[in-house]
């Protein structure tokens, strides 16, 4: 298919199929455990490594790998984002960001490093040497060396894993912001459920070498299409949304299409969102109270949202209920408990939450 | 001293080691990042030399020079002499016997450097030779160091090949280690004294030399 990356792949464990689109949302996330084959299926894109036959990787129109063709990986034009960053210790930043801009006139080349540098907000650290370099600077570094070649496709592997946990949360939100100014479409590599929910507009859940399920994060994570799916990704409301207000430790979230209102505490040394921000919101289905309309006298959690039932599945002990309350919101309750209160499709409920368990994902679009 | 003998072993020394670098550092290339099995058995090729007697070597040197030989024979063609005997054929001698020498160090360098970095280069838009010249060989410069010293001393040490192959010619094929061995048969002990002195005080500096490039900086170069 023209206008899209095709990808069906075997190798050791792998045996996976992939289609990601070129044009739109840029960025999909391969996420799955670890050992699932996610690094796997990313160097086969990359050409770093051969493909079993039978497989096939088309970029656009273009075949790279078959059974009789295997276009190696300097011809791809990819950018690699390795884990570990891997960069050139024996070059600086400058000359680090130039070394894929063989192609490019030499007078042009300084701009085109200055330009990268800046994409990956990395100007400050022009000249400066590799080995001075903290790990979120290498990281934007690599980033920018990887962008320099304007490449047709990003590869990211577990980009943010190699960092220390500050640093992570507060590249996250840049790193979503830097995908999207560079346009190119991006395909990372991730067993973070946080990181894929902060950067993928669209996530591949990897399993055991196989792609069980492809689709926006709120889908994916809201409706898994199947157990295993469920259990990797093991948060079942994600919808995006804005946060309004801030004020004693309590952020105001927009929900949905902006008819509904939800509270969340803010957490400390996590990435500071504030009014104005996007977010994901994500809910787990064990976290959310259902009971009948109207019953409601003052209690602890700060979130009653009234909606109706739209599906009921049992699942093992565990009754699965799904509300719509503007946006889509998933339910764990016991078997006793929804027959007291009579639930089916069509029911109104109101579902509580309390204000912890809601947490919320910085997302800008 | 026999100065003219010691100007023929440094002169051998120096081309010897220039040609070897050339040849080692992309033979070494693709011993050491190459997957395929028969890499295994060139490996073992490129370091026969130095198990095997020195004559040896020199025999099988001097039949394939020979005028017998096709080599031999398209030599003489070319040049209207022969290669044995001649500065021409102790060189050719000299990078076979040495050839480990080049290799060896720079194998070892290479298996330090980073596979990521030659991936990241790869996927930069960079050949094998892009690679080779601007990544794998200046993370290997003390390597590179260790094999020029190295290739450099050997060839002044060689003996056996040197006879077999060279001869003994004055000003030509006569090198220092060969000077010795003929001041002792002429019962000269002040002359062989005296340049063995030299040739011991050259092996110690040359070791000291290797050794303080490998502490320096290893295969193992500092990363971030």
């Amino acid at each position: 298919m023209s206008g899209s990356l095709t990808v069906r792949v075997r190798r050791h464990v792998v045996d996976a199929e992939l289609v990601v689109p070129l044009k739109g949302p840029p960025v999909t996330a391969l996420f799955g455990p670890s050992g699932a084959g996610k690094t796997t299926l990313l160097r086969c894109v990359a050409g770093l490594e051969r493909p079993d036959p039978g497989s096939v990787v088309v970029f656009g129109d273009e075949l790279w790998s078959g059974d009789d063709r295997h276009v190696p990986a300097r011809s791809r034009r990819v950018g690699l984002l390795f884990q570990d960053h891997a960069l050139f210790p024996h070059l600086d930043v400058d000359a680090n960001v130039a070394y894929g801009l063989r192609g490019v006139p030499r007078s042009l080349r300084g701009e085109r490093v200055a330009e990268a540098l800046a994409t990956a907000g990395a100007g400050h650290l022009a000249g400066r040497r590799v080995r001075e370099l903290s790990g979120g600077e290498a990281q934007r570094v690599a980033l920018a060396r990887a962008l320099a070649p304007r490449p047709r496709l990003l590869l990211l592997d577990e980009p943010l894993s190699a960092l220390d946990t500050p640093t992570r949360s507060r590249l996250r939100v840049d790193l979503r912001e830097v995908l999207l100014r560079s346009g190119a479409p991006t395909l990372l590599v991730s067993h973070d459920r946080t990181e894929v929910l902060a950067l993928a507009d669209r996530v591949a859940v990897v399993v055991g070498g196989r792609v069980l399920q492809v689709g926006e994060p709120a889908e994916v994570f809201g409706r898994p299409a199947d157990a295993a799916v469920a259990r990797v990704v093991g948060v079942e409301t994600a919808a995006p949304g804005v946060v309004r207000s801030r004020g004693d430790g309590v952020l105001g979230v927009e929900v949905g299409s902006g008819a509904c209102r939800l509270t969340a505490v803010e957490v400390l040394g996590e990435t500071a969102v504030g009014p104005g921000d996007q977010v994901l919101v994500c809910i787990r289905a064990e976290d959310v109270a259902l009971e009948l309309p109207g019953r409601a006298g003052p209690s602890s959690p700060r979130n009653h949202l009234p909606g109706t039932v739209t599906a009921v599945a049992v699942d093992g002990p565990l009754v699965r209920v799904d509300v719509d309350c503007g946006f889509p919101l998933a339910a764990y309750i016991t078997r006793p408990a929804r027959e007291e209160l009579g639930l089916v499709p069509g029911s109104a409920v109101v579902a509580s939450v309390k204000s912890p368990a809601v947490h919320l994902v910085p997302h800008p679009q | 001293m026999d100065w003219q003998a010691v100007a023929v072993s440094a002169q051998l020394a120096l081309v010897t080691t220039l040609i070897l670098l050339v040849l080692a550092v992309p033979l070494a290339g693709w011993l050491a990042f190459s997957r395929r099995r028969w890499t295994v058995a060139a490996e073992a090729v490129v370091a026969l030399p130095l198990v095997l007697p020195p004559t040896v070597l020199g025999y099988y040197l001097l039949v394939a020079m020979g005028a017998r030989s096709p080599v031999g024979r398209w030599w003489q063609e070319l040049t209207g002499s022969t290669l044995a005997f001649s500065f021409s054929g102790l060189l050719v001698a000299s990078v076979l016997s040495s050839l480990p020498f080049a290799v060896q160090p720079l194998l070892a360098a290479y298996g330090g450097v980073d596979g990521r970095l030659l991936e990241a280069s790869a996927v930069l838009g960079r050949g094998w030779w892009g690679t080779l010249g601007r990544v794998a060989l200046p993370l290997s410069r003390a390597g590179l160091a260790t094999a020029a010293v190295l290739t450099f001393a050997h060839t002044v040490g060689e003996f056996g090949v040197v006879l077999m192959v060279g001869g003994n010619i004055p000003g030509v094929t006569r090198t220092a280690s060969i000077s010795v061995y003929d001041s002792v048969q002429a019962f000269d002990q002040v002359a062989a004294g005296r340049t063995s002195l030299l040739l011991l005080g050259f092996s110690l500096v040359v070791l000291t030399l290797t050794y303080t490039l490998q502490r320096r900086g290893g295969p193992g170069w500092a990363r971030p």
